[in-house]
């Protein structure tokens, strides 16, 4: 992607950097994002990795269709509200009150949403490991009320987000959090602040800064309230805060709480992202027009609904070009991608300590809970003064914390074995299968091809039930996202691969979906599909 | 562990610092049954509560909670920081009005934030100066009836108030809701589980019935020993929560075993209740001993049963610095 040239004048070193865009076809763009390096003036050629990622258009006719689709349930939930009573309790003792809910909000979760409700918040009775026991239930009057049938099935879990496989019951990782319960108790009931550090927490995040690469870090009892109570002790009113269009709710969240000003960039699209910055820092603040306090760029490693990874190399040089802070979300990317599974500093071999500010989650490849922010020392002890969460929020529980530790040294390969190098090279290996074989059917998927997160897009709300259904009664457990937690034409399925997960695992899956693709019409792309079967071993893991 | 006596360097101190009011922390039981859970769940619950996150163990909770509350339905957080954080956003939007104390914890004053509505702060305790606020609200209402029809109207106390120590004067505080025609929120995060003749809160310690509050919200962190939060109300209001509840939806849900041992806690609490007026003889004790004993410069605040108590200078000089300087001495002391 070349920078605009007009704009401002590069130098010889710099038009050298970040490459051009190749072939441009079908919305697949293949840059190369190398590390530009330069000594006497030559850049050093480093070792190249093609950054292929694909957001595939919706087809015409679809959108249309999905469009009509979507209004025609409107319009059927309507008269369905006129001529049928709603069987939903109805307020009691509150004559005469100003009426709680939105119109449409309280019409959309009752005539649209509870059509479909049978296809979330469906109960689990066992660990969510590769595979997962689901808790079967009916709905005798079109979703208003659940019952239990008694039975329970096991289904392959494509649902739940166990990227390293650490969600299990059995194994060291267990052990040694049963033996921390018993000699320091579930909670301490404190804040961290106040009597809520034990030794544990101090270990913890000894080890947090020694993963990721950083002088010192933090952690916290909860991954959304890390993001949600920190935000405001890192930037507050007169600061400036460059975010992703396609952000979390928590850095939404944060960043509102924190009251500074908000601008939104186009989703990982490195042009919109230097307009942006580059009009901040010319016109300012909004009214004074005096230079904002601090530029943040928040953005995160692995976007969960897109699957698409962040342009780090590129977002660096915009960094240093135009002198702003960087707060990198790893939520989804610590310990899912990298070589060594250290995240994104690690999938593109940047130096960790030129991200200022690292955040990530427990709750996803280490099969814990909490959350943690890293970053230098004299960042790290502000932080522990003036967060709020450090100073009102309850400290993390002992075993969390020890399970963390303990997969932490595993991942690390500190445990002495290389089960971590194993995990983190078969999760590569069965995320680029998987895409790589929903793709030869036809089938589109979005997001990079390295993510561990594959989005399958179905477009229309009906179809994204369907899937659900039909894949269960094949026992599958998967996720389907649609709005508004997605654009409205864009409804997906989410699949979310795990190291837990063999080859005939997912090839079974595979059957299945190829079989949904075909009755529900879910072959959208128009892409020239390849006839070559698709490979799973070592030499297609990113891992050279 | 820190239970009744923590271990400070080379210390062992009398624990009267941490929130552990019914002593659940170094209860066996409760220790025996997170076990249980952990064999069987593994310690992550590995996704939100929508995309299979939802345990049976969660499940349990809710009921358990609902049952033991005597409301019609309980919603549980991962933590106690987000339930009211996240609860107070979900109902009351922009164009709404909250009135609320100007002592409530740092968890609300983080809710209401996040609200966007107009706040309207009366002094504490003090009902002449709510009522005065919603005099002047209705006084507003009469000259713009058509805006009157679509304003949400919140009234946000806390069952004991973390930053005093005194107890919010329930039935005035509803006698106002019924006049004005207000919603109302109750923060039991220290009052559940400390108040009240079975430990039911401030609801049964003034004899009122719970279905009178809309929203009941608690911690898990406090008397039940684990980590979490809950509401707890009628259906109508709770099930709301599900889908707009920003801590709940978009967020791992909590780990299994720490919502095993808050049902074996609660569990505990249902059979045993004379821990209750054990805890209320201990705090009273504690409130007569400190009146009397304390040096003429410093005093105690809050309510003679309330857990929390707060030890203020009698006469404080007006400059905080100073005096913060003056009260660290005290504490290294």
């Amino acid at each position: 992607m070349a920078l605009d040239k007009t704009e401002y004048s590069m130098s010889a070193a710099e038009k050298m950097s970040n490459g051009a865009v190749g072939r441009n076809k079908n919305g697949v763009r293949v840059d190369r994002l190398d590390g530009h390096v330069h000594q006497n003036g030559s850049v050093k050629k480093e070792k190249r990795r093609p950054f292929i990622e694909s957001f595939e258009k919706i087809p015409l006719l679809t959108a249309a269709t999905t469009f009509i689709g979507f209004h025609l349930i409107l319009l059927m939930g309507y008269i369905t509200s006129i001529i049928f009573t709603p069987k939903v309790a109805r307020e009691k003792n509150r004559k005469g009150y100003v009426p709680l809910y939105d119109r449409f909000e309280s019409f959309y979760s009752r005539y649209v949403y509870r059509r479909l409700r049978d296809c979330w918040n469906i109960p689990i009775c066992s660990c969510p490991g590769s595979e997962v026991t689901l808790k079967d239930r009916v709905t005798h009057d079109c979703g208003w009320t659940f019952e239990y049938t008694g039975t329970r099935s096991t289904a392959l879990n494509l649902g739940s987000y166990n990227y390293l496989g650490f969600a299990q019951a059995e194994g060291s990782c267990s052990e040694d959090s049963a033996v921390k319960i018993k000699e320091l108790g579930c909670a301490t009931a404190s804040p961290r602040i106040e009597f809520g550090t034990q030794k544990i927490h101090q270990e913890l995040e000894a080890l947090t800064a020694k993963f990721v690469g950083m002088e010192d870090a933090i952690t916290f009892g909860m991954g959304f309230a890390t993001n949600a109570l920190n935000l405001p002790s890192i930037v507050s009113k007169g600061c400036l805060v460059v975010s992703d269009e396609k952000n979390h709710a928590s850095l939404i969240l944060g960043l509102r709480l924190s009251g500074a000003t908000i601008d939104v960039f186009k989703h990982n699209n490195m042009e919109s992202l230097r307009q942006v910055l580059h009009s901040a820092v010319i016109k300012g603040q909004p009214r004074s027009h005096r230079p904002w306090k601090k530029i943040l760029i928040v953005v995160e490693g692995v976007y969960s609904m897109e699957g698409s990874i962040v342009r780090l190399p590129e977002i660096l040089e915009l960094k240093r070009q135009y002198k702003a802070y960087l707060y990198v979300d790893e939520a989804h990317s610590i310990g899912a991608i990298g070589r060594n599974g250290r995240g994104v500093v690690d999938y593109f071999g940047v130096d960790p300590k030129e991200v200022d500010i690292l955040m990530g989650t427990y709750t996803k490849s280490f099969g814990s809970a909490g959350g943690y922010i890293a970053g230098s020392k004299a960042f790290i002890d502000h932080m522990r003064v003036n967060s709020h969460a450090n100073c009102y929020a309850t400290s993390m529980s002992s075993s969390c914390a020890q399970q963390i530790i303990s997969s932490m040294k595993i991942i690390m390969g500190m445990d002495g074995t290389n089960e971590g190098k194993k995990r983190i090279n078969q999760l590569a290996r069965n995320s680029r299968y998987f895409r790589r074989r929903l793709n030869q059917m036809g089938i589109i998927t979005i997001g990079n091809n390295d993510s561990p997160v594959v989005p399958m897009m179905v477009y229309m709300h009906s179809k994204i039930a369907s899937v659900v259904r039909r894949l269960k009664t094949n026992n599958i457990a998967v996720v389907g996202v649609g709005f508004p937690a997605t654009p409205l034409m864009e409804g997906r399925i989410r699949f979310c691969l795990s190291a837990a997960h063999t080859k005939e695992q997912l090839d079974n899956a595979l059957v299945h979906v190829e079989e949904a693709a075909d009755f529900l019409g879910l072959r959208y792309s128009r892409k020239r599909r390849s006839k070559e079967p698709v490979h799973y071993s070592d030499s297609e893991s990113e891992v050279e | 562990m820190v239970g009744k006596y923590i271990q400070i360097g080379e210390r062992n101190c009398l624990n009267l610092g941490t929130n552990n009011y019914l002593g659940m922390i170094e209860n066996p039981e409760i220790e025996k049954s997170a076990l249980e859970c952990l064999s069987h769940y593994g310690v992550g619950s590995c996704g939100p509560r929508g995309f299979y996150g939802t345990t049976e163990v969660h499940l349990d909770l809710e009921d358990k909670l609902a049952e033991y509350m005597k409301c019609e339905e309980a919603v549980v957080y991962s933590y106690g920081f987000s339930t009211i954080a996240s609860a107070i956003p979900a109902y009351a939007k922009r164009s709404d009005v909250i009135f609320v104390d100007e002592m409530v914890n740092f968890a609300i004053q983080k809710g209401l934030d996040a609200s966007r509505s107009q706040i309207n702060y009366f002094k504490h305790n003090d009902m002449e100066d709510l009522e005065r606020l919603l005099m002047e609200q209705a006084d507003l209402d009469r000259k713009n009836p058509k805006k009157a029809k679509r304003t949400r109207r919140f009234l946000v106390a806390e069952g004991i108030y973390m930053n005093t120590g005194l107890m919010a004067p329930l039935p005035k505080l509803l006698e106002l809701r019924e006049k004005y025609k207000l919603r109302f929120f109750l923060d039991e995060a220290i009052s559940f589980g400390t108040i009240g003749k079975t430990g039911h809160g401030l609801t049964e310690h003034f004899n009122i019935d719970p279905s009178e509050i809309d929203m009941i919200s608690g911690s898990l962190e406090n008397s039940i020993g684990s980590i979490g939060g809950f509401c707890v109300g009628s259906h109508f209001i709770i099930e709301h929560q599900r889908l707009s509840g920003l801590g709940y939806c978009f967020s791992a849900s909590a780990p299994p075993l720490l919502m095993a041992a808050a049902i074996t806690a609660l569990d505990i609490m249902q059979r045993d209740p004379s821990i209750f007026q054990t805890l209320r003889d201990n705090s009273t004790f504690i409130h007569s001993q400190l009146s009397s004993q304390l040096p003429s410069d410093l005093r105690v605040h809050g309510h003679p049963e309330s857990v929390i108590k707060h030890i203020r200078l009698a006469n404080p000089s007006g400059d905080k610095v100073a005096d913060e300087q003056l009260l660290n001495e005290i504490v290294d002391k």
